[in-house]
């Protein structure tokens, strides 16, 4: 029963994996139009629990760094360079949401301090270990992106 | 920037009230005297060029712990580092049979300012040079002694020693002597050079945004004047150049190495920024 259970989760993967890797926007192909990216990166819908806690790893969003939202008041030292995300999801719409997490110098102008997360426009001497890559790949914006839309008021 | 935030509240037709910005947490408003007698300036009107009107020592932004720890001189970690940058001062060292006290005799009265000077055009070597930098070149030339590797404790200790015979003066750099005006420059196109996969420049934290947390950290100006500093979290002494390299590393870049040209030249340019701050070495910070 485990192992049918296991085979059958592993299929779902590949599918899903499958699906995803054939329609994922490269980052220098995704278009920021009008503080909007309009289409899903993946076409695969974004799972909200699975981007709060991309947002919150240190590693992937680390967008409490800067933002606090009421949602994770349990987690320790927020900062407070942005704005708090409680209601962003109803000041936004998920395109534009898409467009910020990609790359909000597109929507907030080129000083703004929030990091591009899914755009290889970024500063001098990159650390190697990170030459080339984003800081979230195209799945964890769209998971980032659909938990922001449920942050509403 | 608040141009931006503007243009950003009208383009949403947002009104004023919901527009970005937390309220700043400002440094906080108080006075440094350490052991309740020496009066350190923690705030200087600001030269011609800096961006701000004032510029703010970063003890104003460490919590009420912290501040106290500065004030006093018997809690202060640091003192430790001064002590033993004496003993260094005072010990032979080297073939040709001196220590720094065979030719300087009393610090306190010889290196008095001398600390509070540097960056420093030589004009010898054709470059600014910080103390690090002097003091190893004299150790060869004077004493025939082994220079110092980057951050030796050694190193740090005496810095932190001769730096602090200049406790309390003004931080004054000479821009007008040899080229200095170009280090300068090349200094500040550093400074606001956006680097690694984070992309961001120092005046992106420290310019922008400075009062603001960022996690824990409330963000200060990133004077230099209390450097070397003992830092609380690596329960150490930091030098300027480990700390210019942290803060460069953590937007994922590679760094330069210290005394690069590249980190002279920033020297040069941050120490200028905090010009008529007071001497605080050995600041504490977290
Ligand atoms: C280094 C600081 C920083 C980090 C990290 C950061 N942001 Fe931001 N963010 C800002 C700032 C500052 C603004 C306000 C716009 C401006 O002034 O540039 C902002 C604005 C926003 C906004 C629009 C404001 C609103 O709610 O109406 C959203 C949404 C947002 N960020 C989401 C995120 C998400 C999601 C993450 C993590 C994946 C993140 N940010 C990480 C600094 C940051
Ligand atoms: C052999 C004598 C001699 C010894 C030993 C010596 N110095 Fe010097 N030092 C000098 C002289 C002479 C000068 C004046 C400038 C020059 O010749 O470079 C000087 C200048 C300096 C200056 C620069 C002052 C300024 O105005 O910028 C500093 C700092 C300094 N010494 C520190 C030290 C330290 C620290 C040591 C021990 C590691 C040391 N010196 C050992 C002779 C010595
Ligand atoms: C991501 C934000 C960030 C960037 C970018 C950054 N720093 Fe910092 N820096 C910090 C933080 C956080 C601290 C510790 C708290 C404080 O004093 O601001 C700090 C501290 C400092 C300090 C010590 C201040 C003191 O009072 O002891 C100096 C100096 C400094 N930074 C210089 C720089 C320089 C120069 C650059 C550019 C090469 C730079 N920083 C870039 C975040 C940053």
């Amino acid at each position: 029963m485990t192992r049918t259970m296991g085979i059958a989760g592993l299929v779902a993967i590949v599918l899903a994996a499958g699906a995803a890797g054939a329609e994922t926007l490269a980052p220098g192909n995704v278009v920021i139009n009008d503080m909007v990216v309009e289409t899903s990166l993946t076409g695969t819908p974004g799972d909200p629990a699975a981007g709060a806690v991309k947002a919150v790893d240190r590693k992937l969003g680390n967008c409490l760094a800067c933002h606090a939202f009421s949602k994770m008041s349990s987690e320790l030292f927020h900062g407070n360079v942005g704005p708090s995300l409680d209601g962003a999801g109803d000041r936004w719409t998920p395109e534009q949401l898409r467009a910020i997490v990609v790359n909000s110098k597109g929507v907030f102008g080129d000083q703004t301090i929030m990091p591009g997360f899914y755009t290889l426009d970024v500063g001098i001497d990159v650390d190697p270990k990170f030459e080339g890559k984003t800081i979230l790949s195209a799945q964890d914006v769209e998971d980032v992106v659909a938990f922001l839309s449920t942050l509403k008021e | 920037m608040d141009i931006r935030k503007l243009g950003l509240a009208a383009a949403l037709g947002l009104t004023a009230g919901m527009a970005f910005g937390p309220a700043q947490s400002d440094p906080v408003d108080d006075t440094l005297v350490i052991d309740g007698e020496t009066e350190i300036t923690t705030r200087a009107k600001a030269v011609e060029g800096v961006p701000f009107d004032e510029v703010i020592s970063g003890w104003h932004y460490r919590t009420d712990e912290t501040r106290e720890v500065e004030a006093d001189s018997f809690a202060n970690p640091g003192m430790l580092y001064v002590e033993r940058g004496e003993e260094i001062w005072n010990t032979v060292d080297g073939a040709a049979g001196k220590s720094c006290a065979s030719c300087h005799d009393n610090a306190a009265e010889s290196m008095r300012g001398v600390g509070a000077e540097y960056p420093k055009w030589n004009a010898a070597a054709g470059k600014p040079y910080n103390l690090e930098l002097f003091i190893n070149d004299h150790r060869v030339e004077k004493m025939q002694a082994e220079p110092y590797k980057f951050d030796a404790a050694d190193q740090k200790a005496l810095v932190t020693f001769v730096k602090h015979q200049s406790f309390g003066m003004p931080v004054k750099v000479d821009l007008e002597a040899g080229d200095m005006k170009a280090w300068w420059e090349q200094g500040k196109e550093r400074y606001y050079t956006r680097t690694g996969q984070l992309n961001m420049s120092c005046a992106t934290c420290h310019e922008d945004n400075n009062g603001n947390y960022i996690r824990a950290d409330h963000l200060s100006q990133g004077n230099v004047n209390g450097f070397p500093t003992y830092r609380l979290k690596q329960s150490n002494m930091v030098s300027l150049h480990n700390r210019f390299r942290g803060c460069i590393r953590d937007t994922r870049a590679t760094y330069p190495a210290a005394f690069s040209d590249d980190l002279m030249a920033l020297e040069v340019y941050v120490t200028w920024r905090g010009t008529g701050l007071s001497v605080e070495t050995p600041a504490v910070r977290q």
